[in-house]
């Protein structure tokens, strides 16, 4: 009962800070069909930008997260303005500026802060027993703030005006442009939200995973296999598929320890059936192809 | 013979700045070892740069022409890395039988992969096909008996005693197969039909099949051929290097060749070998010393340079310079040097 109780706290942490990641990844591509792959390297800057206000300037926790957020928000609106929005029309080119800028994300920060192992300090202490088990009370807020977080992206998307243009421009930006939605406008806060969630994903697990600035890759992957996992440009795919990653993970630590590091192979496993099943994912559409 | 290659040199080659830089190019690496003495470090370099170059031009190849955008071009590097590491390691066969049978292996390997791969498409393609040298990495991690895990395959054979002599293989290696995809990419082509298939099937497959084009077979074909090119750099790789190691099927090893690929200028066959030129050699030669600025800071450097190259140049450098040196005749497409006035061949006005 034990080892279930904390497979379940494992799966939930895991698949939440996963869903957060895969859904901004995917809200992004299902936007303006950038595959970005320097979305981890926000959330790698984001972990950095809570150990660095917290422990290196010990500021309080709420100046560190409001700060952290706005900055790695504002950073990536100005990557995409800057950068990305000026390739936009030629995929592979956006491809090669987000590893470009990945990297250089990386290397900043092996420069500043050397690749030493950190860790930011949590934000609350003690522990608390759930399910048979004793859990730190760090992971029960990781947790609820990306259950909070998860039910206000469901609500901006389904309830704003602002939602119903971000899912009217994915679906169709010429028809969206006649409709009176600015494109271009949509576009750069799609981006700021997909950013956002970044960033909450990494303040959320800073105290928990180790800091270093290769801390990007392991999660892309899985954010990639996840978001083909439910479909592109579906966020509730997104969830559901990185629960689905998150368990088959956890699934093997637990039963395999040794063989730990076959986890993403049965990860990968997992995702390769599926597309194999249902070329599309689970809840995405196939594109149709752009004929002229 | 010899006439018929002069006349075509003083015909298509001469009045083309391109066409007449990359013959040069190809001169001056065959020449400069003779005359100019090169360091072993240097010589090394260059040899990966072959290989490399080769890698990078199957991946255009595969994901450029054809358009089946492959993110795990890896996998046929690594397959065909480690099949002639371990034919050495068990059976004690010289890299002379070796790396023919690796890069059958990766062959196989490729159409294997498309088997799966022909009922998806676009990004579905790409992310799948990155899973697959992944799970093989795992694989060769799990059975760390067989193929020494972490560590790799140690105390491989060089394909030749000096360094001169594994660089000139290597070179004469990629330049046969880079001349091959060359012939089998050229659109214009009248012997060979692939170039246009291919061309085809990127821009609009249902239209492809419409005409009568059976597309499976040439994406199956599409997919062998980068897997043989790429399977042959990847058994050169580790036999040049002495070791065969996981590092051979990792991402960033996929992701190398995206990158060389559209920094020098994809669906060209000259880009790619621009981009390894420009991003590995010089990055390479730069790099010595390690306690210069440059040296330390190697990828930091390298990724301002791509982004801010790619800002002006978001086609890729090749693509660029040559948009930049040659124009193409508006009546009958033959290309042109941009300082002409009138067209070669027919007189048409290019302006």
């Amino acid at each position: 009962m034990p080892l279930i109780g904390r497979l379940i706290i494992q799966t939930l942490l895991k698949g939440g800070v996963y869903g957060l990641l895969a859904s901004g990844f995917s809200l992004i591509f299902g936007m303006a069909h950038i595959i970005n792959l320097a979305h981890t390297a926000f959330f790698m800057l984001a972990a950095y930008g809570m150990y660095y206000f917290m422990r290196e300037l010990g500021w309080g926790a709420a100046q560190a997260i409001a700060l952290t957020l706005v900055g790695v928000t504002l950073l990536g609106l100005l990557a995409y303005r800057f950068l990305l929005d000026r390739v936009r029309q030629h995929i592979v080119a956006v491809l090669l500026m987000t590893i470009a800028l990945a990297l250089a994300f990386q290397e900043v920060m092996l420069l500043a802060f050397s690749a030493h192992f950190l860790s930011a300090p949590t934000l609350i202490t003690g522990s608390t027993h759930i399910l048979g088990v004793s859990v730190p009370n760090q992971q029960l807020l990781t947790l609820g703030i990306v259950a909070v977080v998860m039910v206000m992206l469901w609500l901006l998307l389904t309830k704003t005006k602002l939602g119903v243009s971000i899912r009217a421009t994915a679906q169709d930006a010429e028809v969206a442009s006649l409709m009176g939605i600015s494109v271009p406008r949509t576009l750069l806060i799609t981006m700021g939200i997909a950013t956002a969630l970044a960033a909450v994903a990494g303040i959320s697990v800073a105290p928990l995973w180790t800091v270093y600035p290769e801390m990007w890759t392991p999660p892309l992957v899985m954010v990639m296999v996840i978001v083909i996992l439910g479909g592109l440009g579906s966020t509730k795919g997104s969830f559901i598929g990185a629960f689905i990653i998150a368990l088959v993970e956890n699934l093997v630590i637990f039963f395999m320890p040794s063989g730990s590091y076959l986890a993403t192979v049965f990860a990968l496993l997992a995702m390769v059936i599926v597309l194999v099943v249902r070329p599309a994912g689970l809840f995405g559409t196939i594109f149709e192809e752009e004929r002229l | 013979m010899l006439r018929r290659l002069l006349k075509n040199f003083r015909f298509s080659v001469l009045p083309v700045p391109g066409r007449l830089i990359a013959v040069i190019f190809f001169a001056a690496l065959f020449i400069i070892p003779l005359i100019l003495p090169i360091p072993p470090y240097h010589m090394l370099v260059l040899t990966f740069t072959c290989i490399f170059a080769m890698f990078a031009v199957s991946w255009d190849l595969l994901s450029g022409y054809t358009g089946q955008v492959n993110f795990g071009h890896a996998l046929f590097f690594g397959v065909g890395a480690y099949c002639s590491a371990l034919l050495h390691k068990y059976l004690g066969w010289q890299p002379g039988v070796t790396i023919p049978i690796g890069a059958i292996v990766a062959t196989f390997t490729g159409v294997v992969t498309c088997f799966p791969a022909l009922r998806l498409r676009g990004p579905y393609l790409s992310l799948l096909t990155m899973a697959f040298p992944l799970m093989l990495l795992g694989m060769v991690i799990a059975f760390k008996d067989i193929t020494g895990g972490e560590y790799g395959i140690m105390g491989l054979p060089p394909i030749a005693a000096t360094g001169t002599a594994q660089y000139y293989i290597c070179l004469i290696v990629m330049t046969v197969a880079v001349l091959i995809m060359w012939k089998l990419t050229d659109a214009g082509s009248k012997y060979v039909r692939t170039g246009l298939i291919f061309h085809a099937i990127r821009e609009d497959e249902i239209a492809a099949r419409a005409s009568g084009i059976n597309t499976i077979r040439y994406k199956l074909l599409a997919f062998a051929i980068g897997g043989l090119f790429a399977g042959i750099a990847g058994a050169l790789y580790v036999h040049v290097l002495g070791i065969a190691g996981p590092s051979t099927l990792v991402m960033t090893m996929s992701f190398q060749a995206v990158i060389w690929v559209a920094f020098g200028g994809i669906v060209s066959i000259y880009g790619p070998i621009v981009g390894v030129l420009i991003l590995y050699t010089l990055l390479h030669f730069l790099g010595i010393g390690g306690q210069t600025f440059i040296g330390k800071n190697q990828m930091l450097i390298m990724s301002i340079v791509v982004i801010l190259i790619l800002l002006f140049m978001p086609e890729g450098v090749a693509v660029w310079v040559r948009n930049k040196i040659e124009r193409e005749c508006p009546r009958c497409k033959l290309t042109n040097a941009a300082w002409r006035k009138e067209c070669r061949a027919c007189g048409a006005n290019l302006h």
